[in-house]
């Protein structure tokens, strides 16, 4: 392989799309199923220019009938076909559930591992553009607390196709969720980080591995997705107060790479977890409980503190939406605040 | 399309193996699950036993099986329901390793994870699911696969008639419909969804009338008989593997047992079992085959001997198959 790798600024939805394509190039295994994934290019354009490479045989867009192709693209895997079913939005999987947490997700442990299920269902998670309570919700960690899923939650282009290729590739299920706010869409404001350089070579990044995103001493972000971009943005501001704080990108929930965020937490003593879904019964409760059952070996000099939205569900008007979601100037107050601790 | 000899006594065969399997199950099913083996006060302990859980049993229901599988190859697929055990055996689901699956043992089909409602044996591609209606999706799937594949595979889909009040059901015919996949939905008509009766529940007569809402052929099979759901399976099959699309088959057919082992049925007339009897498909096919020359009474007492042991030896091989290590429920979460 060359040493010289091309690459070139990719969004988010370019990068999966790319990924995806070459891919499809690569394994005649691979299509695209779902909701206006053809000719639209998808929602969030995240299947952009692959129908016009690949055709409607393997670009397919599907009728509003979520149960019927995510239960369909289960059975084309069941054949060792390896399906990818979009389904535009998290926040509709309420109608499809059981055939991925009953399904999907089982069916694989259920036959003692005898039957192999190769699909990735992709889906636009999160708010901050005033879309309401049915169009605004993370929700991840559900994927992430049923067994026999794998939830990969990317923060920008780079990640996202290494991850994404990996995810086809993936003998399992994986559930492949991407905030719109990060996808560098033309018609949504997106934060900066998530649009970034990308080599146009196929590579994969392992699931499991968390990225250190920027590196500190005092205090430990843990968090993921769009929050990721906050996060570094509040360690900006932070590192001109003289605070340093070290930002951990998840990037994936299922497998979890808890060592890192212990290694993380051991060094600088602090830990938030900044993070877009509800505060309750999720990944921030999942990222405490670690640390608690590590405080044997772990010293903490502040509190656990956990930013999440406040279980509510979310707002539509600016102010109130604003308020809800976690915003750069929360954790700026929130690292503030642990830095008030000095715990022995 | 006539069944030829070699079909009737293979459906014959199978319909006299499923038979045997549910009634030995009923019996192996009530071990230890009974005063005063169990807890004091309980009348019934569904978690104990050597074949613990919901059973749910299709004695009365092999037509439905064999008419179908007749005409099916072991790569066709076929995903059955939450009373799977005659699809499976008319499948040809591995009996040794399917009973093992029901004693929760590690020579199960799924190693003892999976249990009756459960049963995956990928060499047949064969199955099923505890959940009303969630395999006609899947059914789609195998059926798009084999489309892609560029494969004359077809695929069924088995339900009960409570499962075409499922979205699910109307989603997948859809679905098959408009990408005019090669699958058949067969609906089972056994009367009660659990305690339900058809008429409480479904707004038609007939499920199959509800195949032109989809534009494909609806199919009604009026009587529990082998031979007239194997001539509509026939038709239904063929057209799949032409390339010409879905069908939707109701077949009105006979539950003996109640919905589960234990179940009380307090909603059937307490002697309807008995009624229903007095018209099984079994001896009404061993009438024609006699009819025909094809069975006589040295031939019918070979076949049932030859069964019985094929039966007995899968609940030995269940019985005696060592259980799974307790730490084997962590693996098989992931694929490697």
């Amino acid at each position: 392989m060359s040493t010289t790798t091309t690459t070139r600024r990719l969004t988010m939805a370019q990068a999966i799309a790319e990924a995806t394509a070459q891919e499809m190039a690569r394994d005649d295994r691979v299509f695209v199923m779902g909701e206006d994934v053809g000719k639209y290019g998808g929602i969030f354009s995240a299947t952009t220019g692959l129908l016009d490479q690949f055709g409607p045989e393997r670009v397919m867009d599907t009728p509003i009938s979520e149960t019927g192709f995510m239960g369909a693209a289960l059975g084309a895997a069941a054949e060792g076909l390896r399906p990818i079913s979009e389904l535009m939005f998290v926040d509709f999987f309420g109608v499809c559930f059981d055939q991925i947490y009953n399904h999907i997700a089982k069916n694989h442990y259920m036959s003692g591992g005898a039957c192999k299920y190769p699909l990735v269902i992709t889906t636009g998670i999160g708010g901050g553009y005033n879309d309401a309570a049915q169009h605004s919700q993370c929700l991840y960690s559900i994927f992430a607390h049923v067994p026999g899923l794998k939830v990969v939650v990317p923060s920008n282009a780079y990640d996202a196709k290494g991850l994404m290729t990996t995810a086809i590739r993936d003998d399992n299920p994986v559930v492949f969720l991407y905030h719109k706010g990060i996808m560098g869409l033309s018609w949504m404001s997106y934060f900066e980080g998530s649009t970034n350089e990308v080599p146009e070579a196929q590579y994969t990044i392992p699931f499991g591995q968390a990225r250190i995103v920027r590196e500190g001493s005092d205090v430990t972000i843990v968090t993921l997705s769009q929050m990721v971009q906050k996060s570094v943005l509040a360690a900006d501001q932070l590192a001109a107060e003289g605070i340093s704080a070290e930002v951990l990108d998840l990037r994936t929930l299922v497998p979890l790479d808890r060592a890192a965020v212990l290694a993380s937490v051991a060094k600088t003593g602090r830990l938030l977890v900044a993070d877009e879904d509800y505060l309750s019964y999720g990944l921030s409760g999942e990222i405490a409980a670690l640390v608690a059952e590590n405080l044997d070996t772990l010293r903490l000099k502040a509190p656990v503190r956990r930013l999440a939205v406040p279980d509510v569900p979310i707002p539509f008007s600016r102010p109130l939406e604003q308020f809800a979601i976690p915003q750069v100037d929360n954790i700026v107050a929130s690292v503030r605040g642990l830095m008030r601790f000095t715990l022995a | 399309m006539d069944a030829t000899s070699e079909q009737l006594l293979w459906m014959y065969e199978k319909m006299i193996e499923i038979r045997e399997y549910e009634e030995t199950m009923v019996k192996v099913y009530l071990e230890g699950k009974l005063p005063p083996k169990i807890q004091k006060g309980l009348a019934f302990d569904i978690g104990a036993g050597p074949v613990p859980g919901e059973m749910h049993l299709a004695a009365g229901q092999e037509p439905v099986a064999v008419g179908v599988c007749a005409h099916l190859r072991r790569d066709d697929t076929v995903v059955g329901a939450h009373r799977p055990h005659h699809f499976a055996i008319a499948k040809d689901v591995d009996l040794n390793a399917m009973t093992a699956e029901m004693f929760g043992k590690v020579t199960g089909l799924g190693r003892g994870k999976g249990g009756h409602m459960h049963l995956f044996d990928p060499a047949v591609k064969f199955s099923c699911s505890g959940i009303v209606g969630a395999g006609a999706p899947q059914a789609c799937g195998a059926a798009l696969a084999a489309k892609k594949l560029g494969t004359d595979a077809v695929a069924i889909a088995f339900f009960g008639e409570g499962a075409a009040n499922q979205g699910a059901f109307h989603e997948a015919l859809n679905l098959a419909a408009l990408w005019k996949l090669p699958v058949v939905f067969v609906v089972e008509d056994n009367k009660y969804g659990i305690s339900v009766e058809k008429s409480a529940s479904t707004a038609i007569a007939s499920n199959a009338d509800r195949a032109a809402a989809y534009g494909m052929p609806g199919v009604l099979v009026e009587r529990n008989d082998a031979l007239a759901v194997f001539e509509a399976a026939g038709a239904a099959v063929a057209r799949a593997r032409r390339g010409e699309g879905p069908t939707l088959i109701e077949v009105n057919t006979d539950r003996y047992f109640g919905h589960f082992q234990g179940d009380p049925e307090t909603y059937r007339p307490k002697d309807e079992a008995k009624t229903l009897r007095q018209h099984d498909p079994i001896p009404a096919l061993a009438t024609l085959l006699r009819q025909r020359d094809l069975l006589d009474d040295e031939a019918d007492a070979a076949l049932r001997t030859r069964i019985s042991a094929r039966v007995q030896a899968a609940y030995d091989f269940g019985r005696n198959s060592p259980y799974p290590a307790p730490e084997d429920a962590l693996l098989h979460v992931f694929a490697d």
